[in-house]
């Protein structure tokens, strides 16, 4: 399964001049969006970046990277739904994997209940309509 | 009991036409039998709102100072590749347009983000467009480039035009293999993880008149939040699927090809939709009236969700491979109620198509035609039903010749 995540690396003095970005990408087949980079020399080095691949890649990249002495922080995000956009179809329901979204089956109406929400991303995509927005 | 689509559109301009959803005939014909339902109501209205990829626009965007022959050159649309193959300032796009330098499914699975279905809902909405274009010049169009916004209020006419849309019945989709795979119906979870299907089932136009008795050429819809009309047989009109008992298709069958005026619709009910690993499209709302002329059609439209049944296609194998193999039927009441069994397994469902937006579609309709605004229309010809023996064959591929 493929995972999109936006993650912010904190490099530690020694990290800074080494290739662990290349790394990421060379030996773990992920493709990585720079978003904001901070990187002064002699000083703790902050990356934000969006990080796409294979589960098991990501799984393995994250390990390398805790390995490596990188601390990786979750960036606080929020996933809402736009209602202008939804059109209620529906097809978000299977895709979430915490069950975030319910059908109504009077209404026929999709709820979102965003405190089930772990904002794993899945939905972004899955929307036809686009109506799941990231919010930071 | 016969009534004539003239009587009803007296009834109409007087205000007085009896008019329900699809969904509300079901109880009606129910409690006063189909008699008395047949006598007392006079139209039933149906819809959809689900993506349709075989949809599109064209427009005329008059002549620039100096003039450029589209035809034949190259045009895009908010980058998103147009079709410049008539004349001088005609324009076609299609709903799976993409822009050239999409990704498309490079990085797998693409998102498409943005396509042809978008370019119809920016303009619709009536939003500027970036149109470019590139031509080849000509004595009497010697212009070879040009860079423009557009936008719908200037141009000459523009058209929504759907060779196929609101599918009698369709597959509901599974995926037998032990990847996720990413179709035109939605994403599909590993190992029947999941099934989806795209229908408004007991709503939807065909499946309320199964025989095409009411519905033709020049009949009068709906369409895209605004008035548009039935031009033809969708392609891969299939009349000759298996029915049941009922005359309801139990796989894909009838399609429509409908046309309207682009100008007089409504974003809402035009949505640029992306299906990851897919493509882009479009999500169209149509909704059709059928008006009860005898007993027979007014029991048709009395169809229900349990009537409709819904072949389950694996797509991650028979599907793409032309294997015509239906694992299960079953019925649009399951599928609608979140989940169904296959193979003594649970399995959730999800609907690409959205009913609720299909009852307003219904609604709405019925309302215009309460208050005299919609006026029926007497098909020129009807589309062709069983007696054609018309069915969709499979591409008969030949080697060219050296
Ligand atoms: S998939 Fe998107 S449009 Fe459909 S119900 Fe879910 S959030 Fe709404
Ligand atoms: S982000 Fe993930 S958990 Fe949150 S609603 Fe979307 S699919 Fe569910």
């Amino acid at each position: 399964m493929i995972v999109s995540k936006k993650i912010v690396l904190h490099f530690p003095v020694r990290l800074v001049d080494r290739s662990i970005v290349y790394h990421l990408i060379k030996d773990y087949d992920l493709e990585l969006n720079i978003m904001k980079a901070s990187i002064i020399p002699d000083a703790e080095g902050l990356m934000v970046i969006e990080v796409r691949g294979e589960q098991t890649n990501y799984d393995k990249g994250v390990k390398y990277l805790t390995e490596t002495g990188v601390r990786i922080q979750s960036l606080a995000q929020n996933v809402m739904r736009n209602d202008d956009k939804c059109t209620h179809c529906g097809a978000c329901v299977t895709v979430c994997p915490t069950k975030a979204f319910k059908l109504d089956l009077e209404t026929r109406l999709i709820s979102f209940d965003a405190s089930k929400c772990i904002a794993c991303g899945l939905c972004l995509k899955a929307c036809p309509p686009r109506a799941m927005e990231l919010h930071f | 009991m016969s009534k004539t689509i003239e009587e009803i559109n007296k009834k109409i301009k007087k205000g007085e036409a009896v008019v329900v959803n699809a969904e509300e005939i079901i109880e009606i014909a129910r409690e006063k039998g189909i008699k008395k339902a047949a006598r007392d109501v006079d139209v039933v209205t149906t819809g959809t709102f689900g993506p349709m990829c075989s949809s599109g626009a064209y427009f005329n965007i008059g002549h620039s100072n100096p003039r450029i022959k589209l035809g034949g050159g190259k045009a895009y649309l908010n980058d998103v590749n147009a079709y410049a193959g008539f004349a001088a300032t005609d324009l076609l796009i299609g709903a799976n347009a993409l822009p050239d330098d999409d990704p498309r499914n490079k990085i797998y699975p693409g998102e498409f983000n943005y396509g042809g279905g978008h370019v119809i809902e920016d303009l619709v909405a009536g939003k500027d467009i970036r149109l470019s274009v590139t031509a080849y010049g000509t004595d009497c169009y010697p212009r070879k480039k040009l860079e423009t916004l557009i936008n719908i209020k200037d141009l000459n006419e523009a058209v929504l035009f759907n060779p196929r849309n609101a599918y009698q019945n369709y597959n509901a989709a599974i995926n037998m293999s032990s990847k996720v795979i990413y179709t035109y119906m939605g994403i599909l979870k590993p190992n029947m993880g999941n099934i989806n299907f795209s229908t408004s089932g007991q709503l939807s136009p065909l499946l309320n008149d199964p025989y095409y008795r009411t519905i033709g050429i020049g009949t009068k819809i709906f369409l895209g939040g605004g008035i548009g009309y039935v031009a033809w047989n969708g392609t891969q009109h299939n009349p000759s699927a298996p029915r049941n008992e009922k005359g309801v298709p139990t796989r894909g069958s009838g399609t429509l090809a409908l046309i309207g005026d682009l100008k007089q619709m409504n974003s809402y009910w035009l949505r640029g939709t992306s299906m990851m690993g897919y493509g882009a499209t479009l999500t169209v709302g149509v909704g059709i009236p059928i008006p009860i002329l005898s007993e027979e059609i007014l029991e048709y439209t009395t169809v229900t969700d349990a009537d409709i049944v819904a072949p389950v296609v694996d797509y991650s194998s028979d599907y793409p491979n032309m294997v015509s193999n239906t694992l299960a039927e079953v019925s649009y009441a399951d599928l609608k109620s979140g989940k169904v069994e296959i193979d003594g397994k649970q399995v959730p469902t999800a609907s690409l198509s959205s009913y609720s937006r299909a009852i307003i579609i219904a609604d709405t309709l019925k309302d215009w035609i309460k208050n005299g605004r919609f006026l029926l229309t007497e098909p020129a010809e009807l589309i062709p039903g069983i007696e054609s023996g018309l069915n969709t064959k499979p591409m008969n591929e030949r080697p060219i010749p050296d």
